[in-house]
């Protein structure tokens, strides 16, 4: 009988280191989980601050701008955006709002018509010269631009289309986006070909085949393409203040930066007040849709 | 009707199997549009096609017999059309312009390289530009990889606000190409700005930004580190498809953590590193916004990157011949860089295909 205590005791024993070991390993694991929200927090805190004060700011007085870091307003106004709103153009920012609207909705129209076909063609057919020109695919997804952006706009010089919206649409209706055929291409690879096989062996034709069965189904995708589309044209710059001198056909971005080199050094809150209007529909559209963006950079990132 | 007959000469083989009174019948029905729904047993043809559809060189299957074999390259034309118009006749004639003196109004002279001459011998903005872009990518790409890489490690771990922490370090990448930002960092950075108020309540002098040019590289460099969101959420996604049972196994051989990290995670995410390595290399080399608006290449020509020089000579002074050449050097830099990326991904880049495991 002592001899099962004994035994039982060293069991307690090692039952108790055990249990002192999961207990260490426990605080450990909260110790880490701390530190991490922790390093998280104040990184995200860091990095988001200065979207916070522009939009604090855009709603102070210029003086109240120059006095404090704080982001809160003390005598909230909407001056700045009245003010801003004016611009010191003939025209209002609703008009240059427009213009980038202008710019955008065909854009996009044309890259997701466009990509979607030639990343069919390239991932359901075998065509000589597909290899090629795949690789002239990924070799464009590498070339910077800078290289031939000269002779592009001597090109569209040469067509008349200076100061017109021609040189920011027509590439786009070619496929243009070299990045956009390739994240679809590998959408559509990871999508098996038996319901199209089953539709063409019904009979249908490809390009029924393309707009009634392959369309749907890489309809999360294609919002991918439509969204990345509509940043990088919002964001675009070097385009418009390459092609476009007349104001009346400035898109929000070239009209801010208008702004800044006409307005006074100390004219902070306009400025500031325009700014947030021209982020304000890429952050909205970007809260709508962010896992069609996440899932977006992933796929064409991961799979390259 | 006659492109769909077109499309079916080239494979003469299976006409000569068709029943006439089948084709007559597709005929039909293609008129009809009722395509999908085929009333009756299929067709004899019908059940051939399946057998060619096996068959056939396709392997996918899609295209069918009896169609074209350029059927794909017509879904592909408008990207070759594309490709020779917007990127193929552009590239070779800036590589031509290089070598002359073109003026928008007089044409172009050739002058063989005297563009690239006078570049390296006599052109000391060119010089300073090039060291400043060297510098300037040097210094962004390592930073916003590692970065990316700290925080996607931080992230990939069973915290419950995952999604919400994901989201708001991706904002800035959506927003950071634009001008917006550029003008809000102008403002962040100004002499009153909200860096030197921050400052300020530290008791820290304030911080002429824009003045110096080490101090006015850092704005610029801080964009676009600021941006490390996109290449945060692809080393996430490479991270989360890592295979659980490795770590399993590696905690039962009682690893580290950071040997854990070192001799399994890092390895097995080198195709996403070289991947964003090459990517963010491209695009550093391109920076134009960011030093257009905020520091305007100043003080002293500090953060004069060599797109914005190609942008003023180009389309300012509208000297194509002597921009398409600083183009050209620009791009030979980004060419071999990407080449020596490639050709060191053999030594260290792994695949999991690979047999070397």
């Amino acid at each position: 009988m002592s001899q099962t205590m004994l035994d039982d005791s060293a069991a307690l024993d090692a039952d108790a280191e055990a249990a002192r070991h999961l207990a260490l390993q426990e605080r450990r694991r909260r110790l880490s989980m701390i530190l991490r929200y922790a390093v998280l927090t104040a990184v995200g805190f860091l990095m988001l601050y200065p979207l916070l004060w522009l939009i604090g700011a855009s709603f102070k007085n210029n003086a109240e701008i120059f006095s404090s870091p704080g982001f809160i307003p003390k005598d909230p106004t909407l001056s700045g955006y009245v003010k801003g709103w004016e611009t010191s153009t003939p025209y209002s920012f609703g008009r240059f709002f427009w213009n980038t609207f202008l710019i955008i909705a065909p854009k996009v129209v044309f890259t997701v018509i466009s990509c979607a076909a030639v990343a069919y063609g390239f991932a359901r057919f075998q065509f000589p010269g597909k290899r090629i020109l795949f690789a002239s695919l990924i070799a464009t997804l590498l070339l910077p631009n800078v290289v031939t952006r000269i002779p592009q706009y001597l090109l569209f010089s040469e067509m008349g289309w200076l100061d017109s919206y021609l040189p920011l649409w027509v590439p786009s209706a070619f496929a243009g986006d070299a990045f956009f055929v390739f994240m679809l291409v590998q959408f559509l690879r990871s999508i098996p070909p038996d319901m199209e096989e089953a539709a063409r062996v019904d009979g249908a034709k490809s390009w029924q085949v393309l707009l009634f069965i392959v369309a749907p189904m890489l309809t999360p995708a294609l919002i991918s393409v439509a969204l990345f589309q509509f940043m990088w044209t919002m964001n675009d710059f070097l385009g418009p203040l390459i092609y476009l001198s007349s104001v009346e056909k400035f898109p929000v971005s070239l009209a801010l930066k208008l702004s800044i080199d006409t307005s006074e050094a100390f004219d902070w809150n306009r400025i500031l007040a325009m700014s947030v209007l021209a982020l304000a529909p890429s952050l909205v559209v970007f809260f709508m849709a962010q896992k069609y963006f996440i899932e977006g950079i992933s796929a064409g990132g991961v799979k390259g | 009707m006659g492109r769909l007959r077109e499309a079916r000469r080239p494979d003469p083989n299976i006409k000569r199997r068709l029943p006439v009174r089948a084709a007559r019948e597709e005929v039909h029905e293609i008129k009809g549009r009722k395509v999908r729904r085929r009333a009756g047993p299929p067709s004899s043809h019908t059940a051939l096609r399946g057998l060619r559809l096996r068959a056939g060189p396709s392997g996918r299957g899609a295209a069918m017999s009896g169609e074209s074999r350029f059927l794909g390259f017509w879904y592909v034309l408008p990207y070759v059309i594309g490709l020779l118009i917007f990127t193929g006749v552009p590239f070779v004639a800036s590589f031509w312009l290089s070598f002359t003196d073109y003026r928008l109004m007089r044409g172009a002279e050739f002058v063989g390289l005297q563009n690239y001459a006078d570049l390296f011998a006599a052109d000391r903005t060119f010089i300073r530009s090039l060291n400043v872009t060297l510098a300037y990518v040097a210094l962004t790409v390592p930073l916003k990889l590692a970065f990316a890489l700290f925080i996607a490690v931080i992230l990939n771990y069973k915290l419950k606000a995952i999604g919400f922490f994901r989201t708001a370090y991706y904002v800035p990448s959506i927003l950071g190409g634009s001008i917006a930002v550029a003008v809000l960092w102008r403002y962040v950075f100004a002499d009153t700005g909200l860096v030197n108020m921050a400052l300020g309540v530290f008791g820290i002098e304030a911080v002429n930004w824009f003045g110096d040019p080490l101090t006015a590289m850092f704005t610029i460099t801080l964009l676009r580190v600021w941006q490390f969101g996109s290449a945060m959420v692809i080393f996430l996604a490479a991270l989360q498809s890592i295979d659980k049972s490795l770590y399993e196994a590696a905690a039962i051989d009682g690893a580290s953590k950071w040997r854990v990290f070192v001799s399994i995670t890092l390895p097995l995410l080198t195709p996403v590193i070289f991947f964003n390595l090459v990517m963010q290399m491209v695009q550093a080399f391109q920076e134009f916004n960011g030093p257009y608006v905020i520091t305007n290449g100043g003080p002293l020509r500090a953060t004069y990157l060599l797109p914005l020089y190609i942008y003023e000579t180009a389309f300012k002074k509208f000297d194509m011949g002597y921009a398409s050449a600083i183009a050209w050097v620009l791009f030979a830099i980004i060419m071999v860089l990407t080449v020596v990326a490639f050709w060191s991904s053999k030594k260290w880049v792994y695949y999991a295909g690979d047999k070397r495991s």
